[in-house]
């Protein structure tokens, strides 16, 4: 069978939507186009109907009650809304939250903001398998800490931060617990009472759903979570975030939730085995080549690696019939290379060396296989044109020479 | 990013990869870079002594696509110049001839660092015999 060109292996930048999810959403342009939020007509009836149904099934995904889904436009609000929510609703308890360094800009930026308005932000680092150290979490909370925001799973190198000892560490001290969960909501398991977590970010785009729409987990009970809108308006979603309710968006999002519960054990277990087929054949075709981030604590449909001596740009350049992400920006276009890689500590040359691979509900045997040999024969060739490559392979250690930088 | 036809035939077809012996007093090497920065360029020169003409160039790269183009240019063009000629070639001149966007601009610069730092090795190499003005006198007889 000849192979469908190009291949899309980016699945943590974004999904296609499901055909399932597509059919869901169609009678919601046309036929059923009421407004949620209208309370007189059978038009605003079945909006809202749809709405609670979508809500009830994306509240099932991650063992919510309904009542605890706020809909946003996506993870990026919902990151805002948890971390500047919290920040404001608490400002009396405290000023101070804590993070980590490899969280997505949604959150650091966001954290960023704040630090100019008066809070104090705790960067946790991570070690070198990108896990942070539960002993430097305990240690950064203070009386003042309000929030603790960590994400579930990396969108870059698919790790999976121990959410549930987390969890326990922010109930033992009294302060709420954030996690972003857009990688990881509907391909692993995630439960926001096993996790004790007290909000969670998901995003329908991540999950076969359409883009646009995401939403806030809030828990309503043990604690109760009150958060400061940050758009205000007609008072929607109990007052935590007006604006009239994108209804299509919700309803798709609701089905991509439904479809990802039922097929997660299969689907999780079918891209874990081609995940590591991938891996395998990798290493069967070339030296030198190392992952990035435990290979334990990781989402089954991702792998990232670094391919040394190899720049990603160019490697990308040389696959581009092959759609993946590279933590290469080289920094003289004043473009820094990833700073998740960064924070590993595994040195700035291998972040620009580093694919990221995200394997998808669409992801095929052949495609994994294709891309494998290519990439094989393409890190080869681009090898013998390295000059780190052959200063290595003469035995100069790389690191202990003086380079130019500029 | 979109790549022009000329930078993309560089990146499939380069010219003159390869190495030349470092020890060779008539070879002259740059390397500039640094892998941390994400690219790192290796050109040689073999230059006659006798008429100060670049006979052969090589190049290794370690880069993007932009920055291969570069230096895989710059070796074609070094080849039958002088030392004074080849010290003429400008990163713009190669940001024209591969149509290279502003954001790839200095993997231009980078190539004519490149040039400068491997005749300049080879000038060192070389320091108390001939100054390059001199070869180049001598090599107009004989061109
Ligand atoms: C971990 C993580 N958080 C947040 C976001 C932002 O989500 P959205 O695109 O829905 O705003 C993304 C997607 O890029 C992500 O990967
Ligand atoms: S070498 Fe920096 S972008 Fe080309």
């Amino acid at each position: 069978m000849a192979i469908k060109l190009p291949i899309y292996m980016d699945y943590h930048a974004t999904t296609p939507a499901d055909p399932r999810v597509v059919e869901a959403m169609m009678p919601y342009f046309t036929e059923h186009f009421g407004n949620a939020a209208s309370r007189n007509h059978p038009f605003g009836w079945e909006a809202e109907e749809a709405v609670d149904k979508a809500r009830k099934q994306v509240a099932d995904l991650i063992g919510a009650n309904a009542k605890e889904i706020v809909f946003t436009s996506g993870a990026t609000e919902s990151d805002n809304l948890a971390i500047k929510g919290v920040a404001e609703m608490y400002r009396e308890k405290g000023n101070h939250i804590i993070t980590a360094v490899t969280e997505h800009k949604a959150v650091i930026d966001t954290c960023k903001r704040l630090e100019k308005g008066g809070y104090r932000v705790t960067y946790l680092p991570v070690q070198k398998d990108g896990l942070i150290d539960l002993d430097e979490l305990r240690a950064a909370i203070t009386d003042k800490t309000i929030l603790i925001t960590i994400m579930t799973a990396n969108n870059e190198i698919g790790v999976i931060q121990p959410i549930t000892r987390i969890g326990v560490i922010a109930k033992e001290r009294g302060v709420l617990f954030h996690t972003d969960a857009v990688q990881a909501a509907g391909k692993v398991p995630f439960n926001v009472n096993d996790l004790k977590v007290d909000m969670a970010s998901i995003s329908a785009h991540k999950m076969y759903g359409p883009k646009g729409v995401g939403a806030l987990y809030v828990r309503r009970r043990n604690p109760r979570v009150l958060l400061a809108a940050i758009i205000d308006g007609g008072g929607h979603e109990r007052g935590m975030r007006s604006g009239t309710l994108n209804v299509t968006g919700i309803v798709g999002f609701g089905k991509a939730a439904e479809l990802c519960m039922q097929e997660m054990a299969s689907e999780s277990e079918r891209l874990r085995k081609l995940r590591d087929r991938l891996n395998e054949r990798l290493h069967k075709g070339l030296d030198e080549i190392y992952i990035n981030g435990s290979m334990e604590h990781r989402l089954p449909h991702n792998l990232n690696i670094s391919f040394a001596y190899v720049e990603g740009e160019s490697l990308l350049m040389g696959i581009n019939e092959v759609a993946v992400s590279s933590g290469s920006a080289c920094t003289s276009a004043s473009l820094e290379p990833s700073y998740v890689l960064k924070a590993l500590g595994a040195g700035d040359d291998l972040a620009h060396s580093s694919i990221r691979f995200g394997l998808g509900r669409f992801s095929t045997e052949e495609e994994v296989d294709y891309v494998a040999e290519k990439l094989t024969q393409v890190v080869t060739r681009l090898r013998e044109m390295s000059p780190l490559y052959e200063l290595a392979k003469e035995g100069v250690d790389l690191s202990t020479m003086q380079w130019e930088v500029h | 990013m979109a790549y022009s036809s000329k930078v993309i035939d560089h990146y499939e077809n380069p010219r003159n990869v390869g190495s030349l012996p470092k020890d060779d007093p008539n070879v002259g090497t740059g390397l500039v870079g640094a892998p941390e920065c994400g690219d790192v360029m290796k050109l040689q020169v073999k230059i006659n002594p006798g008429t100060g003409v670049i006979d052969d160039a090589k190049f290794k790269t370690f880069g993007c696509g932009s920055a291969i183009a570069s230096s895989s240019l710059a070796t074609e063009w070094l080849k039958g110049k002088t030392v004074d000629e080849a010290l003429a070639i400008k990163n713009t001149d190669i940001v024209t001839e591969l149509s290279l966007p502003p954001v790839k601009i200095h993997c231009s610069v980078l190539a004519e660092d490149a040039i400068k730092a491997a005749i300049s090795d080879y000038r060192k190499k070389h320091q108390s015999t001939t100054t390059s003005k001199s070869a180049e006198e001598k090599a107009q007889p004989s061109a």
